[in-house]
């Protein structure tokens, strides 16, 4: 009998809109550089919802990537466990997320299945209002230390990743070979050719800074969602 | 003081107005605004989607064959239908004939797409519109059990002790504070009437859907090589074929898988003939006073057609999904669609924050202009970071107006349905009539939110089985010999000519896609979509035709203006995407319904 861990280490976020693929890259790279057991698996869950549902339910233990506004200095990575990366991913200005990641863990929790550890390494996105942009270097060069916090954490739960002795060439990612970083920001549009900011209510509102308060308002709304029936 | 549009609605803007922003439980960001008189119904709507398009802002001067990796990351749904719509955008374009392999491979990926999201559709974002889980806690299990086996006898899940648990789990989920995914709702509301046990069934047949959804999936990771992200490939399908090869990772499609492929087909067909749509007969049943939502359905629709029976042959008598354009009402003639012509499709934007030289006339999609222009009309109130409330009399939305020979359509499986059965589409008529049999129900009860809601579940069941035809037919074909899955002659730009352009369609399972291509010495020059929630989002046109989700909406008595479960009811049942008909979604997309009425 194999009694090792189901590990799911998830990458999601749109990898068109710059610091928003963070977490894809990041999946990426721990796929290039890391042995994936049959127990461990890699997977690039884009801005699905919920086609993940099943895969979260398949895992004991999860680590998700992504890209989520906490308020902190942008390209800083933070860590959630547990209890606390559902309210993290799925509030106000938090997640840029079309089908919200915290619908998709409530959903796997209704069917009885949640993983029994859980870690969300985010990072402070620099920039989001880039369509077709790359990750900006400050948020790149957290990908390295988000994958070696995750190793970490995975060992000190009891599953023990291995490095490849020789990391595997680009294309041999779980990466799709067309949106493999190198050709994505080498074949990108110049600006005079095709304009690529974004919204002018959000960018002139200031709409993507987070929270002046964010403890508070994720409190005050953990303890209003009961109560909106 | 009334102003009646040329497609024929009597808006008036002297009620009050009830602000819907954003609408919850779709994909993106979308807002609403209508004003209801003293009886509470619904006389002016306004549907905008907020943020701005433009997919050539990420594809110009790439690499054509690339294109479809790209479009497949708009949006979280529709991943493979866009990828399939652009391949075939390249293929037209180059003249590739892809392999009649290649085309059944595609056509079970589309029609399992279609099934899949339709079954996720129904059950996850657009059941809590008629369901109400909250009043699922008081009903008897052993009553539920009962509806069940009256309803369904055939499913095999229907004791008193499952929905008991069921019930249970339910309940504890409730108390916990937390709801979950049926945070969203106004479970109080009188709109809601279902008895507490057909409750209680559907909520139990949505946690079933959620189950059974992830084996959908499987056959598109055969075939695709990849979960969740399949590939695809101008000129063909990415995956080879040795019927007799071994079982192995990476390896060629063999017997074994096929026949997976054959047992998820054969467990779909069930799942949908024994939930799906007994649960659309029960809900429609209960339902069928409330006939709101027709909007353009009984006047103009869309259908570019889709499934192609023979390979490389997109015309209307060679595609298994109907193609062909209904327009005033007249069923008894449907026009033929071609998306090439300049005169027939065109978006228009003197109502969209765009720019055109000429905002009296439209631009079809090969010459397809996407530049922002951000301003709102001097009777909006609020800001320009803080819309309080639009000027329809203005630009007022970031989804363009496609319109079809100047008509607003409606797209999206009613439409197709109704184009279907207006040319006599024996399958579709069958399954129409026999529902509309069952139901009591006359034909003009299709025109309505419930219809496209039924019209959604046929077409799962059709889905489902349309992919067993092309399952058989290419096993058959490739036990004559052939077993070749792609075209690659053409695969090197040096053998393109220096300028050219092409156009993809397909249906979506939530309406006519399109992309149309310029490619100028081996890259990409101009790309533009045009999206399913395009046209059934549009705002108005330079008439002042209004859209479809605008014509939905008019004329509905709602229970409660403050919660307005009636708009998004309709609204749902379009199953809208503003992914990519407007791309991103706002940083606040999540939040509850925020409804405001003055």
């Amino acid at each position: 009998m194999n009694c090792a861990p189901r590990v799911l280490v998830l990458g999601i976020g749109n990898l068109l809109w710059a610091d928003e693929g963070f977490g894809v890259r990041v999946v990426e790279e721990f796929h290039r550089l890391c042995e994936t057991a049959d127990n461990v698996r890699a997977m690039d869950g884009g801005t699905q919802g919920i086609y993940l549902v099943q895969h979260i339910r398949e895992a004991d233990i999860l680590v998700v990537f992504d890209a989520v506004d906490y308020g902190l200095a942008p390209g800083t990575l933070k860590l959630v466990e547990g209890g606390e990366v559902p309210a993290f991913l799925g509030v106000k200005k938090i997640s840029l997320h079309q089908t919200g990641f915290q619908e998709v863990l409530a959903m796997a929790e209704m069917m009885g299945d949640y993983p029994a550890h859980l870690l969300l390494v985010g990072v402070q996105p620099v920039e989001l209002d880039d369509y077709g942009g790359s990750l900006r270097p400050a948020v790149k060069a957290q990908i390295e230390p988000a994958i070696e916090i995750a190793i970490e954490w995975l060992a000190r739960h009891g599953a023990t990743i291995a490095k490849r002795a020789e990391p595997l060439a680009e294309e041999e990612t779980l990466a799709s070979r067309e949106m493999r970083i190198g050709i994505y920001e080498s074949g990108r549009p110049r600006p005079e050719e095709a304009c690529c900011h974004g919204d002018a209510r959000l960018l002139a509102n200031g709409a993507f800074a987070g929270p002046a308060n964010f403890e508070r308002e994720v409190d005050a709304l953990l303890q209003s969602s009961g109560g909106q029936g | 003081m009334g102003i009646r549009t040329p497609n024929g609605f009597n808006l008036d803007t002297s009620g009050q107005r009830v602000v819907v922003d954003p609408v919850t439980r779709i994909e993106g960001h979308m807002r609403c605004e209508v004003n209801i008189d003293e009886n509470n119904i619904i006389r002016n709507a306004v549907s905008t989607g907020t943020m701005w398009r433009g997919l050539e802002v990420i594809l110009k001067g790439r690499d054509p064959r690339d294109a479809w990796a790209f479009t497949q990351r708009i949006c979280g749904v529709c991943t493979g239908t866009h990828a399939l719509t652009s391949v075939r955008a390249v293929e037209d374009a180059l003249g590739i004939i892809i392999p009649e392999n290649a085309n059944s491979i595609r056509n079970i990926m589309q029609l399992s797409l279609q099934v899949h999201d339709h079954l996720v559709h129904f059950y996850h974002l657009h059941a809590l519109d008629w369901v109400n889980p909250v009043n699922a806690l008081r009903a008897d299990p052993k009553a539920t059990s009962e509806l069940q086996q009256a309803v369904s006898p055939s499913h095999p899940m229907s004791s008193p002790g499952y929905f008991r648990d069921i019930q249970n789990r339910l309940k504890k989920f409730v108390e916990s504070g937390q709801l979950g995914p049926f945070k969203n709702g106004y479970w109080t509301n009188p709109a809601y009437l279902l008895p507490p046990e057909a409750d209680l069934m559907a909520v139990t047949h949505y946690l079933e859907a959620l189950d059974f959804q992830k084996e959908i999936m499987t056959t598109r990771t055969i075939f695709g090589g990849k979960d969740i992200h399949p590939n695809w490939l101008v000129g063909g399908v990415p995956c080879a074929i040795n019927i007799d090869g071994e079982m192995a990772a990476g390896a060629p499609i063999n017997m074994e898988r096929l026949n997976y492929v054959r047992s998820v087909i054969e467990r779909t067909i069930a799942f949908v003939d024994n939930v799906y749509i007994p649960d659309i007969i029960a809900i429609g049943n209960l339902y069928k006073a409330w006939l709101y939502g027709g909007g353009l359905s009984g006047k103009s629709v869309l259908a570019y057609g889709d499934i192609p029976d023979k390979a490389n042959d997109y015309s209307a008598a060679n595609l298994m999904m109907p193609q062909g354009a209904i327009i005033n009402g007249n069923l008894k003639e449907v026009l033929p669609v071609d998306v090439r012509d300049p005169e027939q499709i065109q978006e228009f934007v003197p109502h969209s924050w765009y720019k055109y030289p000429d905002e009296a006339k439209g631009l079809h999609p090969w010459d397809g202009i996407t530049e922002p222009h951000y301003e709102l009309g001097p009777n909006a109130k609020g800001t320009r970071t803080n819309i309080i409330e639009l000027d329809e009399s203005a630009k007022y939305s970031w989804i363009k107006a496609p319109r079809w020979r100047g008509h607003a359509m409606e797209v999206g499986p009613l439409a197709r349905y109704i184009v279907g059965y207006a040319q006599g589409h024996e399958e579709i008529k069958e399954q129409v009539d026999s529902t509309l049999r069952v139901l009591g129900a006359p034909l003009s009860a299709l025109f309505s939110t419930l219809g496209r809601t039924a019209a959604r579940a046929l077409e799962a069941q059709w889905a489902a089985r349309k992919q067993a035809y092309f399952l058989d037919k290419l096993i058959a074909n490739i036990k004559a010999g052939d077993s070749s899955t792609a075209n690659t002659e053409k695969w090197d730009p040096k053998t393109w000519p220096a300028e050219i352009k092409g156009v993809g369609f397909t249906e979506a399972p939530r309406g006519a896609l399109g992309h149309w291509i310029r490619i100028k010495n081996g890259r990409i020059e101009n790309y533009q979509c045009v999206v399913p929630t395009t046209w059934n989002g549009s705002p108005r046109d330079n008439a002042g035709n209004i859209g479809a989700f605008e014509a939905s909406l008019m004329d509905t008595k709602v229970e409660r203006a403050e919660e307005p479960v009636e708009i998004l009811r309709t609204i749902h049942s379009f199953d809208p995407c503003l992914a990519c008909s407007t791309h991103v979604m706002g940083p606040d997309g999540r939040e509850l319904a925020n409804v405001k009425v003055r």
